[in-house]
């Protein structure tokens, strides 16, 4: 057997290399998983005219709305979950600051189906959701469609292919074989319906570890472009079995990022003014003991034949 | 002798009341996850809790404050992805009650939680619709629980993010929306629901304190009271008791 390829790199290397202006990207995980750790490190490198994709776009987007990343959002859902508005891209669609954002609006279950149509490369999917609803007048890309075999009229969502996406697991290879537990979102539609895919994970495990417990892996290593390593590359969103949610912050971001002065402030001190992750994770070292999931282990199951 | 109710906890109670004990409910942040874990606590031990990030069965040990949050995954029966909660639950006719609110909602039960203003220059972005179209559209019957103030209750919504009864009658039917649409408004000083033919919202009950005429004034259209107005049951000691010590629940009314 050939040696596994490994594409293990830096999350310098993995963005600058995978990502460009102007891209449509999609940084998925539905409260769990959120890339921050890639999104911080597109808004050091500057990248700029991005499309950014996600069901919520929660506050990695507000931040990079923020930033002057974005020129389009497609999403489903604009809030800080539990705590109230989102108030960048409130301010970029209210106001046009820093810049106008388009915006492409679905449900979330039109979201997962326009993610599930790109990856079974299909023109789109049909569902029973959306009759008597507003969103499409303003959104002209949900349309009725007959059933060829009742007649009966039901509606579609067109297949979404982002240029590339970016995904946070518990653990991959350096293959890329990808495994998440937990809530695993809309990631594996994300990763088939994209042209590229850079997954972050807390830990590089060895291959054997994976192929012990191959139900586990969400993403197969050959559609994998790129593999990171960075622990603690999700907070302040979570990882399951690795560390809680920092609610605390999620709080605190209504303060942060109510006046635009507030968030320039907050993205120089923790974007601009780290290298890194490794450098982001040093200066909150508290935080990440207060975070540091409790081990509940469930018993191992047995693959034998 | 435990403390008077606060009205959030008549809120709680009264929407929690309106689950029966074996549903499937799908479960929002806020009023609805609280409501619907003091349910199982009470009077639906077998309350069955699916929540939109795919957490099946969830049994939290903790209340959750976000939808998304690690305490829905462990000790739940199962997990899965969001397109299979949709399909899978929603879609194919599972869910037996969803729960909603918004920033509007109109006589007939539709809701707003897009704009206020145009769709193309809104005076306020809201965040959209999340999974509460699908929800409108595919649960068997729907909750609504959000304040009464008048600037929400409008005679006709800004933006229908999720259809109740449409212009009432029988529209929702002819438009072939799956789900029966909402059973019940639950607010901060009522109960309301809708009438079977014009499907026109109707106070049906009044929380202790509240007035008929407070439920008028915080109205943008001439509300119908129904004749004889009920009262609401107040919370008992055991489901306060459940609300302050297992689930720690201070939330506010608004």
């Amino acid at each position: 057997m050939a040696a596994p390829v490994s594409k293990q790199m830096t999350m310098q290397e993995a963005m600058s290399r995978f990502v460009r202006d102007g891209d449509c990207v999609i940084l998925e995980g539905f409260t769990h998983l959120i890339p921050f750790a890639a999104a911080h490190e597109l808004i050091r490198q500057g990248r700029r005219e991005l499309t950014l994709v996600r069901l919520t776009p929660d506050l990695i987007f507000d931040q990079m709305i923020a930033a002057g990343c974005a020129r389009k959002l497609i999403f489903s859902w604009a809030g800080n979950p539990g705590v109230g508005p989102l108030h960048a891209f409130r301010r970029a669609v209210e106001q046009q600051r820093p810049r106008a954002l388009e915006l492409e609006e679905y449900s979330h279950f039109g979201m997962t189906l326009r993610l599930a149509a790109g990856a079974a490369n299909l023109p789109f999917l049909p569902t029973r959701n959306y009759a008597g609803s507003d969103l499409p007048r303003a959104n002209p890309a949900i349309r009725p469609v007959t059933c060829p075999f009742t007649g009966e009229q039901i509606w579609a969502v067109p297949a979404l292919t982002p240029d590339v996406a970016i995904l946070h697991a518990q653990r991959a290879d350096a293959e890329g074989n990808t495994q998440v537990w937990g809530l695993v979102g809309v990631h594996k539609e994300a990763a088939f319906a994209a042209r590229r895919v850079v997954v972050v994970v807390e830990e590089i495990v060895p291959a054997e570890t994976v192929r012990r417990d191959p139900n586990r892996t969400l993403i197969p290593g050959f559609r994998v472009d790129a593999v990171v390593a960075e622990p603690f590359g999700a907070h302040p969103s979570y990882v399951q079995g690795y560390y809680d949610r920092d609610n605390d912050f999620y709080q605190r971001w209504d303060d942060i990022s109510r006046e635009e002065s507030g968030l320039a402030v907050y993205l120089e001190e923790w974007v601009h003014g780290v290298r890194d992750r490794a450098a982001y994770r040093a200066k909150m070292q508290e935080t990440c003991e207060r975070l540091r999931a409790r081990p509940m282990p469930c018993e191992p199951v047995s693959y034998g034949y | 002798m435990a403390s008077p109710p606060t009205t959030y906890e008549v809120m709680v109670t009264a929407a929690a009341r309106r689950l029966r004990d074996g549903e499937v409910v799908f479960v929002g942040i806020g009023i609805p996850n609280v409501a619907a874990n003091l349910a199982r606590r009470t009077h639906c031990p077998h309350l069955i809790l699916i929540y939109e990030s795919g957490a099946v069965g969830a049994q939290p040990e903790r209340l959750p404050i976000s939808i998304g949050d690690p305490a829905l995954v462990a000790g739940a029966a199962g997990v899965c992805s969001m397109s299979e909660v949709f399909q899978f639950y929603l879609q194919r006719g599972l869910i037996d009650v969803g729960f909603l609110g918004g920033a509007q909602i109109d006589r007939y039960g539709n809701l707003n939680t897009t704009v206020i203003g145009e769709y193309a220059r809104p005076k306020v972005r809201l965040p959209g619709s999340g999974g509460a179209c699908e929800i409108a559209a595919l649960a068997r019957r729907t909750l609504v629980v959000m304040p009464h103030k008048r600037r929400a209750f409008v005679p006709r919504v800004d933006f229908v993010t999720s259809p109740g009864f449409l212009s009432g009658g029988a529209e929702r039917e002819r438009l072939g929306l799956p789900g029966a649409g909402p059973e019940a408004v639950v607010t901060d000083l009522g109960v309301l629901q809708f009438d079977k033919e014009t499907r026109e919202m109707m106070l049906v009950s009044l929380h202790a304190g509240a007035t008929q005429e407070q439920a008028l004034e915080n109205t943008g259209w001439p509300l119908r009271v129904a004749s004889p107005l009920g009262r609401t049951e107040p919370p008992s000691e055991e489901e306060l008791r459940v609300l302050r010590e297992e689930l720690g629940a201070k939330g506010s009314a608004s």
